[in-house]
């Protein structure tokens, strides 16, 4: 398998950004990691994720979208879209790899985002397989190994060198693109690490959770439970849990007056918040307890009743340790839970 | 005290001086405890907890469980009593309709502090004489116990119940703390290193609005910024002038009304020190109207809610000036 030393890991990103835009995770001055573009001695963060989820490569939180301007009884309408450049995601894990499939389920089909698919198309995603998982993953429950992560390539730390493998044509291309800086290597450290990490990977608090109870066959039964009073009670409205989210992908689309014309943009929304899907009649949930449990009903149920049975979580663990109430999708599943 | 307020609390259930008890709920780890409310004894003893990581204020709650069918037990730490206090003052809250039995406080921690140190898989968590030890999926941490401290709970301002019904433990004092040293250090900044502290801290944010949604002196039906007749509603900032421009606002909307509880900065998932703002105006109201602290009682009349003929000038903005 293909390697490089790991000391060494900086002349990659080198070699990376200085034919494309790199970003990688680095460790911010408060301990949290973020994606950053790529600069010159900027270290990858040792941090099993990232506060925002990889999403915002592909769905970013604002996007303009369209400009019109008017002139008398004519409105013209302008493109606003520049030629996209391609771009490399370094260290995505395995759990955010799977939610551009999910994303992608919503984006692309029928009819196709084309500012979604344009960012898709031009990006490179090259993931990393975990080692330290923490109490708060449960991406296995979705079926996710995070010890083989998608992606477009995907590489594996014993401790000492990492090692790459393609998953497809642009991650050969990527691939191909760095291999002057790699060399073959022996595995058998490697395999050693994956094999500690699919133990700690048993071992984890929440391995056993169940999806068993979910999917779109029990609709109405979760939908009209009880246990939503109690779990949506304390919920603050805030949208924490959705931005963290790496599938989350509501968005709302509104028309700014700038004075010389009209920007067209998009944000992401929250189910969580108050003015949700409120549309000219007025808004279809009008308590927390309905747009909370929208928010999980979309992840367990509806998203699996259109997708044959593929769920809209992906076990990240980032609305377990943001909640500012720990009000969270596990315990949802708990609650909810048909035994 | 876990025991102890359990025990009370079943007491007041059972002879109807309350139907309902507001407390925190134990979680799936160690540290993911959730504000919740209990109405039986059961419900008390399978998951009422009180430990380390409940730092969650619950005074503003009562917003809206106040209006509802009889009496609530709130358990209030100091900070939280001012809170409630303020609630009372401003009519949010209708004092009768809550039994209040004051508990002791912190110091409260912060699971993030601890995660922050690198120490992940965290199974369980014991203070052993100032020293935190974790037990991880990876064996046995250490660390400072004082690190783990949740911001809100780095500079106490009292340690004392400003309203209750009954303790549990013995009452405090209000604390000489040093929560304006860092208000003094930006202070003394330059306004081009000020105004990069706060362009680093606030492009972090991600307009969640957590901070405005625990915020117990953000109590509007309708916040200006949910309402999409409002002309300046936005669920996302457009570019970094609002970035700036959302939490100053909201800083200025509730000065003179802030008691300086610190939910803003536990909440927030971006970790932006958003008590900084809060307390500069705590610590200007101090300086220029002399010294107030909001919730310490009911009736008085806050500094910027009051007219006094010997109020400094409104021109004394003008003249301490920017740079």
């Amino acid at each position: 398998m293909l390697k490089i030393s790991l000391d060494r890991i900086n002349e990659l990103f080198e070699a990376i950004s200085a034919s494309q835009t790199l970003y990688i995770p680095t460790d911010r001055e408060d301990g949290a990691a973020e994606y950053r573009k790529y600069e010159s001695g900027m270290k990858l963060s040792n941090a099993l994720n990232t506060v925002r989820s990889a999403k915002d490569f592909f769905f970013p939180q604002t996007e303009n979208l369209v400009d019109f301007k008017m002139e008398g009884k004519n409105i013209e309408v302008i493109d606003i879209r520049k030629e996209s450049e391609d771009f490399v995601i370094f260290g995505a894990r395995a759990c955010d790899a799977r939610s551009f499939t999910i994303l992608d389920k919503v984006f692309l089909a029928e009819p196709v985002d084309s500012y979604y698919k344009t960012r898709r198309e031009h990006g490179t995603v090259v993931t990393m397989a975990c080692t330290r998982p923490s109490e708060t993953c449960f991406c296995g429950v979705f079926g996710i190994d995070a010890t083989a992560p998608e992606g477009d390539a995907a590489c594996w730390s014993d401790g000492e060198s990492i090692f790459f493998e393609a998953h497809n044509e642009k991650g050969k291309k990527f691939i191909d693109s760095i291999s002057s800086l790699l060399e073959d290597g022996d595995t058998a450290k490697l395999e050693e690490t994956r094999e500690k990490t699919r133990a700690i990977l048993k071992k984890l608090p929440l391995a056993g959770l169940s999806t068993e109870s979910f999917g779109g066959e029990r609709m109405m039964e979760h939908f009209n439970s009880e246990k939503w009073g109690e779990l949506s009670e304390s919920c603050l409205g805030c949208g924490t849990c959705t931005f963290v989210c790496p599938t989350c992908q509501c968005y709302d689309i509104k028309d700014f007056n700038t004075g010389h014309g009209i920007k067209r943009f998009r944000c992401w929304d929250s189910c969580m918040y108050s003015d949700f899907t409120k549309m000219a009649h007025g808004n279809p949930r009008l308590t927390q307890l309905e747009r909370f449990r929208q928010r999980f009903m979309h992840k367990l149920v509806y998203f699996p009743a259109n997708n044959n049975g593929e769920f809209g979580c992906v076990g990240c663990g980032r609305c377990l340790s943001k909640c500012p109430i720990s009000m969270n999708i596990v315990k949802v599943m708990k609650a909810l839970e048909v035994k | 005290m876990q025991e102890a307020m359990i025990n009370r609390a079943k007491q007041l259930l059972a002879d109807g001086t309350v139907n309902r008890v507001i407390g925190w709920k134990r979680g799936e780890f160690v540290y993911d405890v959730t504000p919740a409310i209990f109405e039986t004894a059961e419900e008390l003893d399978a998951e009422f907890v009180y430990d380390d990581f409940t730092a969650a204020n619950v005074s503003k709650y009562l917003v809206k469980e106040c209006k509802k069918e009889g009496k609530i037990l709130a358990f209030l730490k100091p900070c939280d009593t001012y809170s409630f206090n303020q609630l009372t003052k401003e009519h949010r809250v209708v004092r009768d309709n809550v039994y209040i039995i004051g508990i002791p406080g912190g110091p409260k921690l912060d699971a993030e502090k601890i995660k922050a140190k690198g120490i992940t898989g965290i199974l369980g968590a014991k203070n052993d004489n100032g020293t935190f030890v974790i037990e991880t999926l990876y064996g046995e941490e250490k660390m400072p116990y004082y690190e783990a401290l949740s911001t809100k709970c780095e500079s106490c301002k009292s340690k004392k119940h400003v309203v209750y019904d009954e303790l549990i433990g013995d009452d405090g004092e209000v604390l000489e703390s040093d929560r304006f040293d860092m208000v003094e250090k930006l202070e003394n900044m330059s306004a081009q290193e000020r105004y990069d502290f706060w362009r680093e801290q606030l492009s972090k944010c991600i307009r969640c609005n957590a901070c405005r949604n625990v915020c117990p002196a953000c109590t509007c039906e309708k916040c200006v910024f949910d309402n999409p007749d409002s002309g300046v509603e936005n669920k996302a900032p457009a570019d970094s002038f609002e970035e700036n421009m959302f939490h100053i606002i909201r800083a200025f909307h509730v000065a003179g009304r802030c008691t300086d509880c610190g939910e803003c900065s536990r909440v927030c998932p971006q970790n932006i020190p958003l008590h900084l703002l809060n307390r500069k105006f705590i610590k200007d109201i101090n300086s220029l109207y002399g010294n107030y602290q909001a919730g310490e009682d009911t009736t008085s009349r806050a500094p910027l809610n009051d007219y006094k003929t010997d109020d400094c000038e409104a021109s004394i903005v003008h003249e301490r000036g920017v740079e």
